[in-house]
């Protein structure tokens, strides 16, 4: 594999006696598109500052494409940021916005005019050259921010939480676009995010922040798939919970007592992230089935249905299991022929050992 | 519900009648043909503003006044400009008890800074001088300019600075291509408050005067002769239209501002 883009090791940031970022160890790729996601609080933007020379780091080193950045300021770095205000020059239109940071390279004027009208054409906002900045919608503005960034052909283009001012559906629009826009120029992305759903549609790979220290490193389908812990899996998408024991070991499996499910037999790769210290079972809402009439699952278990939320394309139940305080959720596909169930109901749930996680 | 609602109608045009009724006296009484101030008015007459145009020691203290003003205003502006960044986006030690001691001429009674400094300026072995005077007005201008900046650079996004920053700019020319031209009409509205405070303070001009009065002292003086009174009210009419005059255009540029600027317009002079 080449060298990453940008290697951060051992970095810590105190503001007096608040750590911020601890111990942060991470590897950016070359060309990926890599998201910083966490509560707010958990120190990305803190984390993505610190790439763009915002922020000193306490301890530790940063470097990208294999340069030291200890001491090289913001104008100096090869990064470029979009700013979650979008931070458009207001008393320049979009034109001049997207020339400033090749006019403060002092390039030739035609030089300039080139390859802003291409900015402009890139990010599709072609005819809006003259256009006051205030005059714009916030899609508009985050478009101009992308290419007074992008014009400038940044080793690596970091944005702050760039699409949270944005209605959902434009959200959305923006999300592919972003994607695509990436692809076609082909230089690293750091996103930084609270949005699970923003994160696991757009990323290559995603770290998971938490008070300040990584949780977890990995792609969209293993960070769902396969949490290595419990905060992980809390924070990314809808995971059911159940208390565990671990009884023995032996060989490739592990015996674990389960909360309602009873005395199960798991193979240890299901303990995603080690199985020192697990005490819960995560079990995935689509991975539980409402059995209906004659069908059969590999598990079953009686429930009661407490609650009922219909979606149109699908339906979550939640369910109380014998032996358990809280209900767990199941989600249901609203197929052709299948009854919605109504609260009070009694319910087969179905599931099977290989959807379980064994978690800390 | 209604009566109560008739009563503050009254009440502010009162309220309005006591501010103002006396300010329009003055055009009234300043085109009459007597040479005595009161009803019932005998005549028109334009004499008092003639008057006006072929008085030396006049011009002399309007010339007195206005380089005063002018210079007040610049340097209060600048002087605020430091102070307003400094306390809005940098914090250092001592910073507020810094702030507080900076702004606290503006409620200091004027009296007291014009004899404090009149002893200082004497017992310093100084003339008094049109520079004495200036000094004086840069101390009570300063607290408003510094209130009047740091509204406009507290309103400024900061990322804004940071993203000149970013695109490779350097800090100096970020101030020149960013900042400054945001935080222009707020500059505007300080240069024309100080100017406007440092034209018509009476105080501190008569403690540190010396021989060189400005137009405040200089219309003080006069008013122990009563034939002088119509034509202080032809010399007060001119200063009336002229402050106006000067908070249109404050006005203006600060709408225009708005405008370049696309900020929410939060309100002005007028």
């Amino acid at each position: 594999m080449t060298q990453p883009i940008i290697r951060l090791s051992g970095l810590d940031k105190f503001y007096g006696d608040f750590q911020a970022l601890s111990q942060i160890n991470l590897d950016i790729k070359t060309g990926e598109f890599f998201s910083l996601l966490g509560p707010s609080g958990c120190g990305k933007t803190t984390l993505l500052r610190s790439i763009a020379g915002f922020e000193t780091s306490s301890a530790g080193s940063l470097h990208i494409d294999g340069q030291s950045m200890d001491g090289v300021p913001a104008n100096k770095r090869p990064t470029n940021m979009v700013f979650q205000s979008y931070a458009i020059f207001p008393h320049m239109s979009v034109a001049e916005n997207v020339a400033y940071g090749l006019k403060a390279r002092k390039l030739p004027k035609v030089e300039i005019k080139a390859r802003v009208a291409e900015a402009i054409d890139m990010v599709g906002l072609q005819g809006f050259d003259e256009r006051a900045s205030h005059a714009l919608s916030g899609g508009q503005r985050q478009r101009v921010a992308l290419a007074r960034a992008l014009v400038l052909k940044p080793r690596v283009l970091l944005l702050d939480e760039p699409l949270s001012a944005l209605d959902k559906k434009l959200r959305e629009q923006m999300q592919s676009e972003l994607r695509r826009l990436q692809r076609a120029v082909g230089i690293t992305f750091v996103l930084v995010t609270h949005d699970q759903e923003e994160a696991l549609t757009m990323s290559d790979r995603i770290a998971v922040m938490f008070d300040g220290k990584i949780e977890q490193v990995a792609s969209p389908q293993i960070l769902y798939g396969k949490p290595s812990t419990r905060k992980v899996a809390a924070f990314i998408g809808m995971m059911n919970f159940l208390d565990a024991k671990i009884m023995t070991t032996s060989g490739d499996n592990v015996e674990v007592e389960v909360q309602s499910l009873g005395k199960l037999t798991l193979p240890l790769k299901q303990a995603t992230g080690g199985l020192d210290g697990c005490n819960s079972v995560g079990v995935r809402p689509e991975m539980l089935t409402i059995l209906m009439g004659s069908q059969t699952s590999e598990r079953e278990i009686e429930a009661e249905v407490t609650e009922v939320s219909y979606y149109g394309d699908m339906t979550y139940y939640d369910v109380k299991l014998p032996a358990k305080e809280d209900p767990i959720t199941v989600s249901m596909r609203n197929t052709a022929g299948r009854k919605v169930l109504e609260v009070g109901a009694k319910a087969r749930v179905g599931w099977s050992t290989s959807s379980l996680l064994l978690l800390k | 519900m209604r009566g109560k609602s008739r009563f503050f109608n009254w009440f502010i045009g009162f309220f309005l009648l006591f501010l103002y009724a006396p300010a329009i006296l003055l055009p009234v009484f300043a085109f009459n043909a007597s040479s005595i101030v009161s009803f019932p008015l005998t005549g028109f007459t334009t004499e008092w503003f003639s008057v006006l145009l072929t008085n030396g020691t006049l011009h002399v203290a309007a010339r007195n006044s206005l380089l005063i003003a002018i210079t007040t205003a610049i340097f209060s502006t600048l002087l605020a400009v430091l102070a307003a960044r400094a306390s809005t986006r940098f914090s250092f030690f001592g910073r507020r008890s810094i702030m507080g001691f900076v702004m606290l001429p503006m409620v200091l009674p004027e009296i007291i800074i014009g004899v404090s400094l009149l002893v200082v300026i004497i017992q310093m072995g100084f003339e008094l001088s049109l520079w004495s005077i200036t000094m004086g007005h840069i101390l009570i201008c300063t607290p408003f300019c510094i209130a009047i900046l740091s509204s406009a650079f507290m309103n400024l996004d900061k990322s804004l600075e940071e993203a000149s920053f970013d695109l490779g700019q350097t800090r100096w020319n970020t101030f020149w291509l960013v900042i400054f031209p945001l935080v222009m009409p707020g500059i505007v509205a300080s240069l024309l408050i100080a100017f406007t405070i440092s034209l018509d303070e009476f105080i501190i001009a008569f403690f540190l005067a010396g021989t060189e009065p400005t137009l405040p002292v200089y219309i003080w003086g006069q008013l122990r002769f009563p034939a002088k009174l119509p034509s202080l009210m032809a010399l007060g009419t001119v200063l009336l239209f002229v402050s106006i005059g000067l908070l249109l255009i404050a006005d203006y540029f600060r709408r225009r501002g708005i405008r370049k600027t696309g900020i929410e317009n939060t309100g002005g002079f007028l």
